[in-house]
Order: C-alpha cells, then sequence, then structure tokens
C-alpha cells in the first residue's frame, strides 16, 4: 500500500528554526500504524527525526501526537484508516505543550496538573490493623478511570487549556475523582473545595474533546461533570457554575424551557451588583435589536408535566 | 416525508432571527414540518451534568410524543439540541432495561418509547436526505462574492458514538459542502471544531471571550467575510459578545466585525431573500456591509 505522511519538523533549539511540514511517500504494508511508518522514516530516511514511543501496543502512553488535527496514540492508528482517499496524513505533535523537538513534546505541565491534585489515597481515622478493603460495588465505577495511561492526548485537545493554562484540564482532573470517588479517601470534600476554586471543575466548557480523543475510554469530562454535582452535594453552591446550574434546572422544570435572561442573572449572582451591571450593556444591545429574551420566560403548555417527570426522577415522588 | 420540527429553547429566545429565516427557507424548499410545541427543553448537557436520568427522561419524552404522533424524524435546528438528542437516543437503545427504567417516568403521561424516531439536524437532512444538488436547484444566487468560514458546534461533532458518522460520512462535512453548493469559498481553519465559549460565558467570561475572539479573529484574519453556524448557542457568543471578546483580546482592542450567520440566513441569501426577511438587522455585529456585497456583487444564478 503506498501512503503519503505530511509530518511536521520543528527543531527549537536550531537558531532561527521554524516549524515546517515535510512529505514523506512510503510503501508500507496495509496494516501498518502510524506510528510503524514513523519509525520506518526515521530509520530508512532521515535518522534525525524525532518521534517518542516505546510499547507499540497502547499501553506505555508515550506517542501521542495529533492525526489530521486530532489527539491518538501513533501506535494504535492504522494509516488505512486515516488515510482517506488517498489523502497526506497529517502528523503533528500534540497541542498545548511546547516542542522539544518534531514530534516530541514537553509534557510538564501535564504532571505539574497531575500533581497538583495530589494523586494519592489520603485516609482518614485510625489505620485499620490489615487493608483498606474497599467494596468491588465502590471500586467497579472506578475501573475505567484506572485505565488513564497518561498519554496526554485529552491535555493536547483541550479547549479550555488552550486559552487559560491555569486550568487543570482533563487527565488531573479524571485522576482528581479517582481520588475524590474512592471510599478509602477521606480528603474528599478538601479536595472538592479545591476542584470548586477557578481552574477546577466548572472551566471546562464541555467541548467533548477529551472523550473522543481518549484512547483508553477515561471519558474525562463525565468525570469532571460529576464532580460538579458532588461539590454542589457538599455544600459548594456559592458559585457562578453551581448557580448556572440550578437555574437552569429550575426554569425547564417549572417553564418546560430555558430561561436565558433569569440564567444569566442567576448565575452572575443577584449580590453580585458590579456583575450585574456588566451585564447591562449587552442586555441594552439586545433590547434595542428587539430580542432581548423575555425575563419572564417562555412556558410550553405540557409543563406540568415536566415538573413530575423532574419529580420521578430527582425525588422519587409520584 | 413530514418532519417532527423542534426549534429548541434559544431559536424562540435569544436568537429570534433563526427561527423566522427557518421557516422562511423551509417554506422555499418545501419542507413539510410540524412544530413540536410539547417537547421540553433537551438539558442541553447542563441538567445532564446535575443528573443524567433527568435529561435522558426529558428527551425519551419528547421522542415518545413524536413517535405517538405517527413523526418518523425530528428536526433540529442547534446543534446543541441535537447532540444532546443523539446521545440520550444512542444510551437508551443499547440498554432495553434502560429504556424500560427512562418508559416509567413518563408512563403517567400516557407515553412510551418504542425506538422508531431518528434525531436529525436540518443541515443533516439537507445534505443526505434532500440533497445537495436539490437544494442548489432553489438557489438564485451565486455567492462567489463570499468567503465563509464554518463553525459546527461540539454536540454535532462529538462524541463521534453517538452521530452516525460511520453510517453517514457527509454529516461530518455537511457545512462545507453546504457553503460550497452556494458558491462561497470555504474558509476552512482548525477553530470551527472547537468551542465557542458559550459554556462557560457566565462561569469564566474571560476564558470564553478569548475563545470568541480567537475564532472569530482567525476566520477574519483569513479572510472571511462571514462566518456560519448551525448552533444557536455558538451565535449567542460569536455575535453578542464578538465585540467585547475583540476589545479585551485583539491587538489595541481593534473590532473583528465578522457578521455570524445562522445556517438558515446563509440558504436564504443564495435563495435571493433580503437581509430584513432573514431577520440579520437583529444580529449585533453588523451586517449590512455583508447584505451589501450579496445585493451588488453576486451573480444571478439561470436555469
Amino acid at each position: 500500500m503506498q501512503a503519503t505522511v505530511r509530518v511536521r519538523r520543528f527543531n527549537p533549539e536550531q537558531p532561527g528554526a521554524q516549524p515546517r511540514f515535510e512529505e514523506f511517500a512510503l510503501e508500507v504494508p496495509q496494516n501498518t500504524t502510524v506510528l510503524d511508518a514513523l519509525i520506518k522514516i526515521r530509520e530508512d530516511t532521515d535518522g534525525t527525526f524525532g518521534v517518542r514511543c516505546s510499547c507499540r501496543a497502547s499501553i506505555c502512553g508515550s506517542c501521542a501526537m495529533r492525526v489530521n488535527g486530532q489527539a491518538k496514540l501513533a501506535c494504535k492508528t492504522k494509516i488505512i484508516d486515516v488515510a482517506s482517499n488517498g489523502q497526506p496524513v497529517i502528523v503533528e505533535p500534540m497541542g498545548n505543550m511546547p516542542v522539544i523537538k518534531d514530534l516530541i513534546t514537553d509534557m510538564t505541565i501535564f504532571w505539574d496538573k497531575v500533581r497538583q491534585v495530589e494523586p494519592y489515597l489520603q485516609p482518614e481515622g485510625p489505620e485499620p490493623q490489615g487493608e483498606y478493603i474497599a467494596s468491588n460495588e465502590s471500586m467497579n465505577h472506578l475501573v475505567g478511570v484506572m485505565n488513564c495511561i497518561m498519554c496526554g492526548a485529552c491535555v493536547s485537545d483541550c479547549t479550555s487549556l488552550a486559552v487559560d493554562k491555569n486550568f487543570i484540564a482533563p487527565a488531573a482532573l479524571a485522576k482528581a475523582y479517582r481520588f475524590v470517588a474512592d471510599p478509602r479517601d477521606g480528603a474528599k470534600k478538601r479536595r472538592l473545595g479545591m476542584l470548586n476554586e477557578y481552574g477546577g471543575v466548572w472551566d471546562c466548557t464541555r467541548c467533548m474533546y477529551c472523550i473522543e480523543v481518549c484512547p483508553k475510554g477515561v471519558a474525562p469530562m463525565d468525570r469532571i461533570m460529576k464532580m460538579r454535582d458532588l461539590a454542589m452535594q457538599h455544600g459548594y453552591n456559592n458559585t457562578a457554575g453551581a448557580r448556572h446550574t440550578e437555574s437552569f434546572a429550575r426554569s425547564v422544570k417549572s417553564d418546560g424551557l430555558l430561561n436565558e435572561t433569569r440564567l444569566a442573572i442567576d448565575s452572575t449572582g443577584l449580590l453580585n451588583i458590579p456583575g450585574q451591571l456588566a451585564q447591562v450593556p449587552i442586555g441594552i444591545k439586545t433590547l434595542m435589536k428587539g430580542k432581548l429574551p423575555n425575563p419572564l420566560g417562555h412556558k410550553i403548555p405540557a409543563r406540568k408535566r415536566i415538573k413530575k417527570v423532574f419529580e420521578k426522577v430527582e425525588d422519587g415522588k409520584r | 416525508m413530514k418532519y417532527a420540527w423542534w426549534p429548541g429553547c434559544v431559536a424562540r429566545g435569544g436568537t429570534p432571527e433563526l427561527y423566522t429565516s427557518t421557516v422562511a427557507v423551509l417554506k422555499r424548499l418545501g419542507i413539510e414540518v410540524e412544530e413540536m410545541h410539547d417537547f421540553s427543553c433537551t438539558g442541553a448537557g447542563v441538567l445532564q451534568e446535575r443528573n443524567l436520568k433527568l435529561g435522558d427522561a426529558l428527551n425519551i419524552r419528547n421522542f415518545a410524543i413524536a413517535e405517538k404522533m405517527g413523526l418518523k424524524e425530528i428536526m433540529t435546528i442547534c446543534s446543541t439540541c441535537q447532540g444532546v438528542m443523539g446521545q440520550a437516543h444512542w444510551r437508551v437503545m443499547r440498554d432495553p432495561e434502560y429504556l424500560r427504567e427512562i418508559n416509567a417516568t413518563i408512563a403517567e403521561e400516557g407515553l412510551e418509547y418504542m425506538g422508531g424516531v431518528v434525531v436529525k439536524h436540518l443541515v443533516w437532512i439537507l445534505v443526505e436526505e434532500y440533497g445537495v444538488e436539490e437544494l442548489k436547484k432553489h438557489f438564485t444566487r451565486n455567492l462567489s462574492c463570499l468567503r465563509v468560514a464554518p463553525f459546527y458546534g461540539c454536540y454535532i461533532l462529538r462524541p463521534t458514538n453517538s452521530l452516525g458518522f460511520e453510517k453517514a460520512p457527509a454529516r461530518e462535512t455537511s457545512l462545507e459542502a453546504v457553503i460550497a453548493a452556494t458558491g462561497a469559498e470555504v474558509v476552512d481553519f482548525r477553530g470551527k471544531k472547537a468551542c465557542c465559549g458559550l459554556p462557560i460565558l457566565l462561569i469564566n467570561q474571560e476564558n470564553s471571550l478569548k475563545m470568541v475572539a480567537q475564532h472569530t479573529g482567525t476566520a477574519k484574519d483569513l479572510g472571511a467575510d462571514a462566518m456560519v453556524t448551525p448552533c444557536p448557542l455558538c451565535h449567542l457568543n460569536l455575535d453578542g459578545y464578538q465585540d467585547k471578546a475583540a476589545s479585551k483580546n485583539r491587538p489595541g482592542g481593534q473590532r473583528i466585525n465578522l457578521p455570524i450567520l445562522h445556517f438558515p440566513q446563509l440558504l436564504g441569501l443564495a435563495m435571493g431573500m433580503g437581509p430584513e426577511e432573514l431577520g440579520m438587522p437583529k444580529h449585533i455585529v453588523g451586517t449590512r456591509e455583508l447584505a451589501a456585497t450579496v445585493r451588488q456583487k453576486a451573480t444571478v444564478v439561470n436555469r
């Protein structure tokens, strides 16, 4: 099979070097992975080509990179699956991290964030005589998170991290969940308090990139959403994020639809006068355009039935 | 076929011009719809973060209503509605026990979902059912004078497990296909698949505005005359907050001035409709210059 691989090359140590693309045409077997092709390039064509890998079996997490614009493990991606209509396969280093050379990125930011969430058990109370025993049921739901191989794919494509380096980002947040939800951990409330701050669970945009690119099905965003709910259950209700969720649920429960104006006011916080005033200009703009959503909201005829669905699911009431 | 049309909350709230332009365009295309007045909000991913089952119950209730009315396809005009409804459908259909559980929450209303409904965004309906060639027959203007950047909205792109891209690959590039059909040049950029920032607008506005400035600014710098989106939530942010985003993030606070079109508005322009009919004067970023370009430079299509 003929394959064309377009690789982003960059050596920041070379004075005046700029990132550039280089194209390689290869003859490879049908089952070739992107990593096989890259290694072939390094061995047969250009020994200076920088690519990081180890296990070649999607266990070690060393070869995450962007293939056709999306983070993937190169060893888990077959050329034939990504070379649509003979188009060149575009291979770039991960995003959100500085390039060391070619496809090799500096993952310091990744590890710093993992350390930030204190990724170890912090039990409380007296030590048990033997082991800390946890039931299967209490641990089974954590298996998915523990599958994380720390490859960095989710961090590479995280859209919140792209605009704010303070965001803890998906991998470390998923790791945080692994301890927040572990029955043996005693620091749950303190952890949730930390994660409730700026840079934590509420700064996720829910873009779902991390769910999409994770090669191990960790679904970091789903864990982040769980922690939002847990934070609220543990009394961390006085954040814009918590008020946003509550206001959203309140309007759908009473009207069947979202009340956008109410959502803006509630999320900002009724007593947050500067915040409310900051919303006035956009309010006036939309009013002048004749499209400020009615503050009283819209109501669907069947809204009482919606309320019943809420009660049945949320409260178990009839 | 008659579609069960779910306009969503925002098309009747913050972006009423999406609603009116959709009605106008559907009429021209001869697509028959019945508006679903008894549907509820899909939860937009926000209710789901609090209680996934609740979100699923509301969506399954919507599906059951359409099914009971004998309608086979639900048409959405919002990427978020599309994605959230699609995910709910995917979850219940792969787990009959879960579907039974959900059905129990809507049984009192005399509803039960049997699984016979498909949810499709209008842009998908056009590329995979209606057909781009058929669509072109309704265009009276060639918009080759315009360069248009697509902006999808997260929910119509991810997660792919519930979006059916494998069976219907045209969905993945539906927006580009429709832009190209109007004769306009597609301005491609990585940001077309990113987040518009709206979900955190009220939570971390600084980050949200950075996203708006980055995407609209990049498209503008690449020479786009307009951006088009199938998601009214993206529109709220990219249009409503573009000036504020630019003032905080662009060098010298320079305005970006990139008109953001709802997807049906682009179709309407190609059909020869005027900006008023399409609700364009309701946009926050001015569309007058864009409308003038179309009026003066778009060539008439001879058929």
